[in-house]
């Protein structure tokens, strides 16, 4: 599955990065400690967090994530905005929380 | 150059000691050759005042502040010159901290007290509560208001710049950072840092704990908050 049938399926918004929607998703991982990702995440894997700040980007395209999923309807910041278009990786939306939302990508990409 | 400890609690912190009142807290430091002490209570400024004007009178400089929990979860100190900047950093801490009420049982007391120990008020909401403010946000509030901001403990494995984030922004607008020598610094986030001055501090939240980590700083005298800033420089 890509970036772009789990967003359709979960029915996520896309706040940016477009271009990274054929990404192929591999599995996901919630965190909301950006070191933990940083350690623990896998290439491929869709990350659901709450935290918007800019280096959640640079943990993005570090670990090559496929994509972020930002829980509770909140909403990135300009600078993530930016950096999502720059690296292709696309950042998008849900309203619901994490536990919510992990249930739902785990059985649609088990 | 002189000794400073940026970093301690009084008993107004739930998890601060009893003992951490005005007096015990400015004898530990004159006792440990503290010339510099920090005043940061958890979300609070409300007993910096009082620790100050004891300062002031044994020949201790207290600067006076909060450490702020961002709503990252990052732990930052923040520190400002004066009476009425005090009162506006309170009442902005005020504005933007999620309250919950404080069970005292499980957290701590948080008192409020004056010079003698009486205690003058309880706050009863949990002070060790995130607020709603980015550390972007702080970073603004520091520059518009000639505040000093150090993200606290960097290096700590929970409620540090580096847990919380993963790595120090590029581009920060921190007067200094603050290690804490009991935790390891990668040698990557000690090169991401070499552009702040690097302080260690003790983080007291007990009187023996005052002064067990300090930094030494080239201060101009008289000691006064602009002099601290320049020798953060």
């Amino acid at each position: 599955m890509n970036v772009k049938e789990l967003a359709e399926k979960a029915n996520l918004n896309l706040f940016s990065g477009a271009a990274g929607l054929d990404r192929q998703v591999t599995g996901g991982y919630s965190s909301d400690l950006l070191s933990d990702v940083m350690g623990y995440a896998s290439e491929g894997q869709v990350w659901i967090t709450l935290q918007k700040h800019r280096n959640i980007m640079a943990v993005a395209s570090l670990k090559d994530l496929a994509a972020i999923i930002l829980v509770k309807g909140f909403e990135p910041e300009p600078d993530v905005l930016e950096l999502s278009e720059k690296e292709g990786i696309p950042v998008l939306g849900t309203q619901k929380q994490a536990f919510e939302i992990s249930g739902e990508i785990f059985n649609l990409i088990k | 150059m002189i000794k400073a400890d940026f970093h301690i609690h009084t008993v107004l912190s739930p998890c601060g000691d009893i003992e951490m009142t005005p007096v015990n807290i400015v004898n530990v430091a004159k006792e440990r050759g503290l010339s510099v002490i920090g005043i940061c209570d958890h979300n609070s400024t409300l007993n910096a005042r009082v620790v100050r004007e004891v300062g002031a009178e044994c020949g201790v400089y207290v600067m006076t502040g909060a450490e702020i929990t961002t709503s990252e979860e990052i732990h930052v100190l923040i520190f400002v010159d004066g009476n009425e900047a005090l009162d506006k950093l309170q009442k902005y801490i005020e504005k933007h901290i999620n309250r919950v009420p404080n069970n005292p049982d499980l957290f701590g007391y948080q008192p409020v007290i004056d010079r003698c120990e009486n205690i003058l008020d309880q706050v009863d909401y949990l002070l060790i509560n995130s607020t709603d403010l980015s550390i972007d946000d702080l970073e603004d509030y520091a520059g518009s208001s000639g505040a000093i901001i150090i993200p606290a403990h960097i290096n700590k494995p929970s409620n540090s710049l580096i847990s919380q984030l993963g790595f120090i922004p590029a581009g920060s607008r921190f007067n200094a950072v603050e290690i804490f020598p009991e935790s390891p610094l990668s040698p990557a986030d000690r090169e991401a840092c070499s552009c702040y001055r690097m302080l260690t501090s003790s983080d007291a939240h007990y009187t023996h704990h005052i002064g067990k980590f300090y930094t030494e700083l080239d201060v101009n005298l008289p000691i006064s908050f602009n002099n601290i800033l320049d020798a953060l420089k």
